[in-house]
């Protein structure tokens, strides 16, 4: 039940994008389309549910017993990168068509904020193994909603005739933030 | 000295990280709560860029160019470190405030940026100079939201009261959702004066 509302809490309350601002460039970048967002989230829940894991090993077993935790910053962001690396790797030798599908969105990941995030809050507030993952893969899974329903309205709004000064960005920022509105409203949830 | 002039002007108002080039988009939504979070934010990213641009540029010949992201991020988390360390030990408040976005800094796309596009291709002193330039822009820009989230949310300025006693402050400009709207209407409202001016 509490691994249930810790999910619950990363995906709608404590939503990483509206309320943490955490990815916020992906969110902006590849929300154009309902489809490429939905490919990004995808590629993003896989990579931060292995980010959380990973990350949760060498705090615990390497950075701890050796005393160094405050390199945390340079060991984790090098677990993102060479993890997203990988990932790659194993993508376009084992699924090329999920490959040809993800394939553009996974460098971009190394530099989402919300997969360092994830792992430094995992850290902070002394999640086990499992409940990172949990925190993890609910947080990616929120990220997800929150770009495809984005993106959906950016696609109507597309079809809109808009002041010339709102076109682009401006529109978009402030959907978001009548979206983060609307997701303030889960606050009193749990 | 007119080269490294027109740095510093490239990243003060041409370039500028935030309003030109879309770039640092976390920090700029999550910390400008506050005039003063906005400012303690934008020194110390800038203090981490002037320092990433300037050994970047001193190791550009040896850096490999197969492997020089990696590298430049090695380099940048240890700044990020440093500045993490301290900020903890001499101005604890501001490192409560920030707390989350300080080790995020290295995840900022401008500072990766800067190396790619400029430390690792100049000299010495134009790349210090970018990054000042760029710094400055950056933390500008933060100060700007910062302040106006921050007057119309509570009233005050830099932690001191501004608006008259009468005025009931919007909370919703120091959440979430004041963030986006005030972004978003600055940005309308550039887009608007640049149109103007063609």
């Amino acid at each position: 039940m509490n691994l249930f509302l810790l999910f619950l809490g990363a995906a709608l309350v404590n939503n990483f994008v509206l309320s943490r601002f955490l990815g916020i460039c992906p969110f902006l970048g590849v929300s154009k389309k309902v489809e490429t967002s939905l490919g990004m989230g995808a590629a993003v829940t896989f990579v931060m549910g292995l980010a959380s894991m990973i990350s949760y090993i060498v705090y615990a077993y390497i950075l701890k017993p050796l005393q160094i935790e405050y390199l945390y910053t340079v060991a984790f962001i090098l677990v993102i990168a060479s993890l997203v690396q990988f990932v790659e790797m194993v993508i376009q030798k084992m699924s090329p068509s999920l490959y040809s599908a993800l394939g553009v969105y996974l460098p971009l990941i190394t530099t989402n904020c919300a997969v360092l995030g994830v792992a430094i809050l995992n850290m902070q507030k002394n999640y086990s193994l499992i409940e990172s993952i949990v925190n993890g893969v609910g947080g990616a899974v929120g990220f997800t909603l929150v770009m495809v329903l984005f993106a959906g309205i950016r696609e109507r709004i597309e079809n809109n005739e808009l002041l010339a000064a709102f076109k682009g960005l401006p529109i978009a920022l402030l959907t978001a933030g009548f979206m983060a509105i609307a997701f303030a409203g889960f606050q009193n949830m749990i | 000295m007119n080269a490294l002039k027109d740095r510093l002007k490239a990243g003060i108002i041409l370039d500028n990280p935030i309003f030109s080039q879309v770039l640092g988009m976390c920090p700029t939504l999550a910390v400008t709560t506050s005039g003063t979070n906005a400012v303690g934010m934008g020194l110390a990213t800038t203090s981490v860029l002037i320092c990433s641009n300037l050994v970047i540029s001193l190791l550009r010949k040896f850096i490999p160019s197969k492997i020089r992201i990696p590298a430049f991020i090695v380099i940048i988390a240890s700044f990020v470190t440093m500045v993490d360390l301290l900020l903890q030990a001499y101005m604890t408040d501001l490192h409560a405030a920030l707390g989350l976005f300080i080790p995020l800094i290295v995840v900022n796309c401008i500072i990766l940026g800067r190396a790619e596009a400029y430390a690792s291709k100049n000299k010495i002193i134009p790349s210090v100079f970018d990054a000042v330039g760029m710094g400055i822009g950056f933390t500008a820009a933060l100060t700007i939201i910062g302040v106006i989230r921050e007057i119309l949310g509570t009233g005050e300025l830099f932690g001191r009261a501004f608006l008259p006693a009468g005025y009931t402050p919007a909370n919703i400009m120091i959440l979430a959702p004041g963030a986006f709207f005030t972004l978003g209407l600055l940005m309308a409202a550039l887009n608007a004066f640049k149109a103007r001016k063609r």
